[in-house]
């Protein structure tokens, strides 16, 4: 309406054609929302389809979607008895769990210093967390190794937890969001003879809790997928975290029946997945608040 | 002097007893972080530099320092070389594919009210699901025989393609695995961005004149979403510098070195081949291309979080 009475506008648009392009913009975007949409799935539907197919329908020449007889029993049941895959997801728990305890259990109280407290070596301190956040964990992972390797302690937990227990971003993130806790709070908590010590963890972390719960996804999505390091340290199949025992089962003589494979894939994949179903808003707003990988 | 500086002292009394408990538990918090910091990433940067200077190999007893020979044949490495060349090649499709992709879909999908949602979640699955086992799912998929890609291409008259073992596709390939995993990811960072334009804006933007999409998004959207750009695109450069997952499982550097990245050359050369000295190297190489842009990432990162 504003449109035709506008002087520049070109020329009227009657209600039957103004409709008529809003379906047609309509259809345009959500045909290319779907077709991205389409790639986006493809990886999943197909593991899903496979891993219930029978090995004589995985190798057929024409593709069929469905399959004509379903085999998902026998290749989950496959899947679960070649491979520990549910003992590669409770070493996926163990890290991502003892990774995440560690990193909150060192990284509150030093944000909390940064942001709150005057001591000595602050700002040098803060400059080194910086300096930390430009350097990727494959630069110090050489000399890391090293070390556990001279430890005789490759093949751990703790091999693979060690060089996430300090995340230079969560002291990052929690600086920023103390700095914004009132003052004055903190200051009526002396003056009552409450010590700093349970000022952080009962005062003050309450209130930072959407921060840590950012974190906490953000954490756990990173360790549960990562291959890298396990790869360096782990050799032994039992320690395996999911992706590394994935490669291994791909890599096994099992690796050729896809339907297994498939269904292993689903089983590992999983329990992220769904959490993010249940949880979609927290995860994406870890995301935004987090915002780096 | 002392009766002039004792009421002074009574004063400040308290204050200095409380400054002092302060640094002291300033100190005491900031400890352990301190110790990680030095143990995990300071000490293991500065072993990582004297090492690149040496010739050392995993259980060797003892080391030589060899000056700048690690570096020199560095330069001269065609493995090397070709990894620097493929990382690059990765680098330049995965930056603007995912950038552009995602801020396409982020722009599609923020208009949506009954929809929104739906889209989110399934262009944001892949950012949760475990690389691994979607690229053996990729893997199987880009067949050349036995997988459906190929069968539709040959079902609609093209010729197969070989995506993972002919050397010219096989970055392109990954590259678009890489960009089917960030898109999610960076969808969400733009998302962001677009919720944080003030509607009004646009509002006086249609007044202006501007009422087509076009003109709304290249005079209100683009400009307003610059910071965000900006750091999508850096944490998109960063992310694919370290590609890494997707040639350990699907081709291994393979086929003839064609898909060799930097990274997986730093982890033959350390943790394969064991020459410690030499992966010493070529990760301090790694970090000279990543450390610009991970210095903006923080710089921006500085800037931008703020509640």
């Amino acid at each position: 309406m504003r449109a035709m009475s506008a002087p520049y506008a070109p020329r009227p648009i009657s209600p039957v054609m103004a409709r008529l392009r809003r379906f047609a913009g309509l259809a345009l975007v959500h045909g290319i929302l779907i077709a991205g949409a389409v790639f986006m799935l493809l990886p999943f539907v197909f593991m899903l389809v496979t891993s219930i197919k029978p090995p004589a329908e995985v190798f057929e020449a024409t593709f069929r979607l469905w399959p004509r007889t379903f085999y998902g029993l026998q290749n989950y049941a496959s899947a679960l008895t070649t491979a520990p895959l549910l003992r590669f997801m409770l070493n996926g728990l163990i890290v991502c769990g003892g990774i995440l305890i560690v990193q909150l259990l060192v990284a509150i109280p030093c944000a909390y210093a940064l942001a709150k407290l005057r001591f000595p070596g602050r700002p040098v301190l803060f400059a080194l967390v910086l300096l930390g956040l430009c350097i990727p964990i494959q630069v110090p992972s050489l000399p890391l190794y090293m070390a556990l390797a001279e430890a005789g302690m490759l093949n751990t937990y703790f091999s693979m937890m060690m060089p996430f227990f300090l995340s230079v971003f969560a002291i990052f993130l929690f600086r920023q969001f103390f700095k914004s806790y009132p003052d004055e709070i903190i200051q009526a908590a002396r003056l009552d003879g409450v010590g700093e010590f349970e000022i952080v963890w009962r005062i003050v972390v309450p209130s930072a809790w959407p921060a840590i719960a950012a974190f906490s996804v953000f954490s756990i999505v990173a360790h549960w997928n990562d291959l890298y390091w396990p790869l360096i340290v782990i050799s032994d199949t039992k320690l395996a975290p999911p992706p590394l025992g994935m490669m291994f089962f791909a890599d096994s003589e099992v690796g050729s029946n896809y339907g297994a494979l498939s269904a292993g894939a689903t089983i590992i994949t999983a329990p992220l997945v769904i959490a993010f179903l249940i949880a979609r808003r927290r995860f994406i707003a870890g995301i935004t608040m987090t915002g780096i990988k | 002097m002392t009766a002039l500086a004792a009421p002074a002292d009574a004063i400040s009394a308290r204050p200095t007893r409380r400054t002092y408990i302060e640094a002291l538990a300033g100190i005491g918090f900031a400890a352990p972080a301190f110790i990680l910091l030095l143990t995990t990433i300071l000490a293991p940067l500065a072993v990582l530099a004297v090492l690149s200077f040496t010739n050392y190999e995993l259980g060797a007893l003892d080391l030589t320092f060899i000056g700048w020979k690690n570096f020199h044949k560095a330069l001269a490495d065609p493995v090397l070389r070709r990894s620097l060349a493929n990382t690059l090649l990765y680098v330049a499709l995965v930056v603007p594919g995912g950038v552009i992709a995602s801020l396409i879909v982020a722009i599609l999908v923020h208009r949506r009210t009954r929809t929104r949602s739906f889209y989110e979640v399934i262009y944001f699955l892949p950012v949760t699901s475990t690389l691994i086992a979607m690229a053996t799912m990729w893997q199987f998929l880009l067949h050349p025989n036995l997988g459906p890609v190929n069968a539709v291409l040959k079902s609609i008259g093209f010729h197969e393609v070989a995506f993972l073992s002919e050397p010219s596709l096989v970055i392109p390939t990954l590259a678009a695995i890489g960009i089917w995993q960030l898109i999610g990811f960076n969808m969400v960072l733009f998302l962001a961005g677009l919720s944080a334009i003030p509607r009004e804006l646009y509002e006086a933007a249609d007044v202006d004149g501007a009422s087509h999409p076009v003109d709304r998004f290249l005079r209100v959207t683009w400009p307003l979403l610059g910071p965000t750009t900006m750091f999508v695109i850096v944490t998109t450069f960063i992310t694919a510098f370290k590609v890494f997952d997707t040639v350990a499982v699907m081709t291994r550097g393979g086929p003839m070195g064609s898909s060799e990245v930097l990274l997986y050359a730093v982890y033959l050369e350390g943790f394969q081949y064991f020459h410690l000295g030499y992966a010493a190297t070529l990760t301090l190489i790694f970090l000279a291309f990543t450390l610009v842009f991970s210095i903006a990432q923080t710089f921006i990162l500085d800037r931008k979080v703020h509640y």
